[in-house]
């Protein structure tokens, strides 16, 4: 099949590349450089591939490249830029809320994504916020606990 | 030396901002020009003959640069080594075979192997090879396996591979003696590690003829094995490991190497192999299912007397770690109790189910479940409370273990463990709805940290001073999430007076950093550990001898602090640590060292009744846990959750208490929800939809207790924590649904379906 150009912004910058349509967004983004969007299944059951496209959170493996075409997407390593995000990534670790690591950018990404809509939840809360992303290291426990310490700061601006 | 800088501080790991922004690069994130795709051509029944495997149409295909079927491989039959220095004989290690040859023993076994242009070439490629079977009739039940008559799996007239024995005292005696005898039957099923990364690896070969492997491993002394498929000398082969993405124990044995190994030296060009979630699924290791039959009888006080188990593993369709994993049980079969009289007898048996090896608790969890159940209905029964029970009966620093008569020099933290996690627990959830129920569950529970003694276990490590006064190591240590690479960081940072952004470190890589050993065993901190603090402070002696010379003072009233050499604690009288260094370099003192540490060495026991060390310590620790049962639906809500080890010394409390909360939960999914089942041999949970782990909704606040005894044989007196974390959480809670419903589930995991065919017995037995 022949290849069709997709052109998308990926953390603010332009990115044009010939697809196949059958590609996903997960292996389009990687294949691109994006190696921070983590593939962990291929079939939207572990959340390591979560990206933000306007404005909503996306399991990329189960999105295809060409369905985001014109968009505008965030991952981990773009939401560094970002007050919040960094605000976020400065707590996990600062927490321990990482371990082996390759849940972390997915989970980092729907927090932000979260937090943008609802800025001080509770920790029941931000857990179900993140069920859809899976951790076998962790037990979640200093995941929900770095998370909620940006919320709590969060409310302290308010 | 004063008070810890570093040693003891929660302090965020080394590679932390790496993982939050996905900077770090893992086995699937590295790529070299020109690579080819490799692909894996995986066994359709559990059992079968090979007739025929036609890979003509396949070769065809434009793209496909390799086929591999078992003859290309030089010797496809194989024991892999896991870096230990003694041979403990024939059938007690790792053997398995390459790729298929004549027959397949499992469902997923690797029968072929492509590399092509593309990953799409590679897996039309795949369809394209035909593969002539006949279906043979296999053996899916270890107990069935074991009879007269079986199915054989492999070559050698019997199924099992493996027996083992040990105890004391005389069991016929002790029953005797017994006012109350408990006999019950535990079985647990397969599971799976689960970790996110699924396995994977690029390998190439270098302008000197060496194959480099880049690859997600837990043991990169596989090099040396893989080497042996090939027939290259061992110095042919460099495995560089990358940070894992979770390893658990599936990436203990050999995974994509051998694979890569054997595409990359038939092709000449880099190549990629990085599995599938369902392939990882149905081709990588599985815990063992066990059958633990249990007789333990005790006093009407609820003093132990006597304890008989026969444990049964399912090995699966190849040997691997299971004979070493039935001897741990075997080992742990009397759980932490002094009782005078036990008799352990286990064995692992050949099955046409998927191979069974490394699982985190490596045959800890099992026997745990099954005695710790056993000691809850004592409790009841006897109407003696359960942390009294474990109080009255728990070993204690200088008594020995039930099973092979090991003497405990070191501390033992027990009852003490339990009792904190008991008291944490609180005041009780209150709870008004009638369908709703709440109970409270307490275990406790051992494993070893470090290998098996007769294993003669080392490592090493390289620690080197550079002249501006930043450090450099270099380990062959593994890091699979645990935090294990930061650790050392953290040790050589303590002992030379520098922070941790002054440390760089190289890790893992077979060609250029020492090699440190699996990251197994719950082994890194009591091994490297102690190898990297050996080198550093043979550094550190050097530096202060110098410093001592220069400041004309004793060496004993210098420390090392924030680069600064002081004497006696005065921030005004020092000497800059940068100075001291110029100083040895210009006197020729060594500025680097490069240490071994020894694990205690023993003989290889009987294994028909293994006696004294087997081990060089154990963890101890304790679980309570309160759960709600929901009596129409059987779902168990899991509302507290407390865990307590004696971690000797929290060298980096947040990652202890890491593994104590992560290790909870790993535990919570095995006594709850996971199962791999198999019918038939065949794999029914091939993915997160059918193979179901713990989200965050589904988890409890857990609250980690941290005691430090320093009592350990690690750094500083730490224990390892790693596996001993997840092994007692199964019967916590299975004892919480019991308090709370009065069912005693015998069979993991607890699914409501089994809570509500106990609680409505009556209903379904008509």
């Amino acid at each position: 099949m022949e290849d069709y150009i997709v052109e998308l912004t990926v953390n603010g910058e332009r990115i044009s590349s010939p697809v196949k349509p059958e590609e996903s967004l997960l292996k389009f983004l990687r294949r691109n450089g994006f190696t921070e969007v983590k593939c962990g299944c291929e079939k939207g059951e572990c959340g390591t591939c979560t990206v933000i496209i306007n404005k909503k959170t996306v399991k990329s493996c189960i999105m295809l490249a060409l369905q985001a075409r014109g968009k505008e997407i965030w991952t981990a390593k773009g939401l560094e830029k970002q007050e919040l995000g960094r605000k976020l990534q400065e707590s996990f670790v600062n927490t321990g809320a990482i371990q082996c690591g390759f849940c972390t950018p997915g989970i980092i990404v729907t927090a932000k994504n979260y937090l943008d809509q609802n800025p001080i939840p509770d920790k029941g809360e931000i857990k179900k916020a993140i069920s859809g992303n899976l951790c076998r290291c962790t037990g979640y426990k200093k995941i929900v606990d770095a998370i909620y310490a940006v919320a709590v700061e969060n409310q302290k601006s308010i | 030396m004063s008070e810890f800088k570093i040693v003891g501080k929660p302090i965020p790991r080394h590679d932390a901002w790496s993982k939050v922004t996905g900077d770090l690069k893992y086995a699937d994130d590295f790529s070299l020009p020109g690579m080819l795709f490799a692909k894996v051509l995986r066994s359709k029944y559990p059992a079968a003959k090979i007739i025929s495997i036609n890979i003509h149409k396949a070769e065809q295909l434009k793209g496909v640069q390799a086929i591999l079927t078992a003859k290309d491989v030089l010797h496809n039959e194989t024991v892999t080594k896991f870096g230990q220095s003694t041979e403990v004989g024939k059938g007690f290690e790792g053997l398995y075979r390459v790729l298929a040859d004549k027959e397949v023993r499992f469902m997923g076994e690797a029968v072929a192997l492509v590399a092509a242009d593309t990953e799409e070439i590679a897996e039309e490629a795949l369809d394209l090879i035909v593969v002539e079977y006949e279906p043979l009739p296999g053996v899916f039940d270890p107990v069935e396996a074991m009879k007269p008559g079986a199915y054989l799996v492999g070559e050698n007239g019997t199924n099992i591979i493996g027996e083992f024995g040990c105890g004391q005292g005389d069991i016929e005696k002790g029953f005797a003696k017994a006012e109350v005898i408990i006999k019950d039957t535990y079985k647990v099923p397969f599971v799976d590690h689960a970790y996110l990364e699924t396995e994977g690896g690029i390998a190439w070969i270098d302008d000197y003829g060496v194959i480099n492997i880049r690859v997600g491993s837990q043991v990169i002394e596989h090099f040396r094995d893989v080497a042996d498929v090939l027939g290259l000398p061992h110095n042919k082969v460099r495995y560089i490991g990358t940070m894992m993405g979770g390893g658990f124990g599936g990436k203990e044995d050999i995974t994509v190497e051998t694979y890569l190994a054997l595409l990359t030296w038939k092709t000449k060009k880099p190549v990629r192999l990085v599995y599938t979630r369902e392939e990882s699924i149905l081709s990588h290791s599985k815990r063992h299912p066990f059958i633990m039959k249990y007789k333990v009888g005790a006093k009407k006080d609820g003093k132990l007397v006597a304890l008989d188990a026969e444990l049964v593993a399912d090995a699966g369709a190849y040997p691997y770690l299971s004979p070493w994993v039935t001897l741990y049980a075997t080992v742990n079969a009397a759980g932490p109790y002094c009782i005078p009289n036990v008799r352990v007898k286990s064995c692992c048996v050949l099955t046409n189910n998927t191979f069974t090896s490394a699982n985190r608790g490596f045959g800890a969890p099992q026997p745990n479940f099954a005695y710790e159940s056993i000691m809850d209905e004592l409790s009841h029964k006897l109407n003696v409370d359960s942390l009294e029970i474990r109080r009255i009966n728990c070993l204690t620093t200088g008594k020995a273990l039930s099973t092979t008569g090991q003497v405990f020099k070191t501390h033992v933290a027990l009852p003490e463990v339990a009792e904190k996690a008991w008291a944490a627990l609180g005041e009780p959830v209150e709870c008004k709805e009638e369908n709703r129920k709440i109970g409270r569950g307490l275990a406790i529970g051992l494993m070893s940290y470090g290998r098996m003694t007769f294993l003669h276990d080392s490592s090493r490590s390289y620690v080197r001073l550079e002249s501006d006064g930043s450090v450099l190591i270099r380990s062959g240590i593994p890091d699979l999430g645990g935090g294990q690479v930061s650790l050392l960081c953290q040790i050589v940072a303590e002992e030379l007076g520098i922070p941790m952004s002054r440390i760089k470190i190289y890790y893992s890589d077979t060609a250029l950093t020492p090699l440190a050993g699996t990251t197994t065993a719950t082994r890194q901190t009591y091994m490297s550990g102690n190898a990297t603090l050996k080198a550093a402070r043979e550094i550190r002696k050097r530096v202060i001898n110098k410093a001592a010379e220069m400041l004309n003072v004793n060496p004993e009233k210098l420390d090392i602090i924030n680069e600064k050499i002081l004497v006696n604690y005065d921030q005004s009288k020092y000497l800059p640590l940068v100075k001291v260094i110029k100083a040895c370099n210009t006197a020729g003192i060594e500025l680097f060292c490069e240490a071994q540490f020894n694990a205690p060495f023993t003989i290889t026991p009987d294994l028909l009744n293994i006696r004294g060390m087997t081990f060089p310590d154990f963890t101890f620790g304790a679980q309570a846990v309160e759960v709600a049962v929901d009596t129409e639906t059987g779902q168990i809500e899991v509302l507290k959750l407390v865990t307590c080890y004696d971690v000797g010394k929290a060298i980096n409390p947040l990652s202890v208490e890491g593994q104590m909360e992560g290790g909870s939960i790993y535990g919570m999914g095995y006594a709850l929800i996971e199962e791999v089942i198999m019918e038939k041999g065949i794999t029914m949970t091939p993915s997160f939809a059918e193979y179901i782990i713990p989200t965050a909704v589904d988890v409890p606040d857990v609250k980690a207790i941290l005691v430090e005894s320093g009592g350990g044989l690690g750094p500083y007196g730490a224990k390892g924590i790693g596996e001993p974390s997840c092994s007692i959480i199964a019967p916590a809670i299975l004892n919480a649904i019991y308090d709370a419903v009065g069912v005693r589930i015998k069979s993991l995991p607890a699914s409501p379906e089994k809570i509500i065919r106990a609680l409505k017995k009556d209903y379904f037995e008509k």
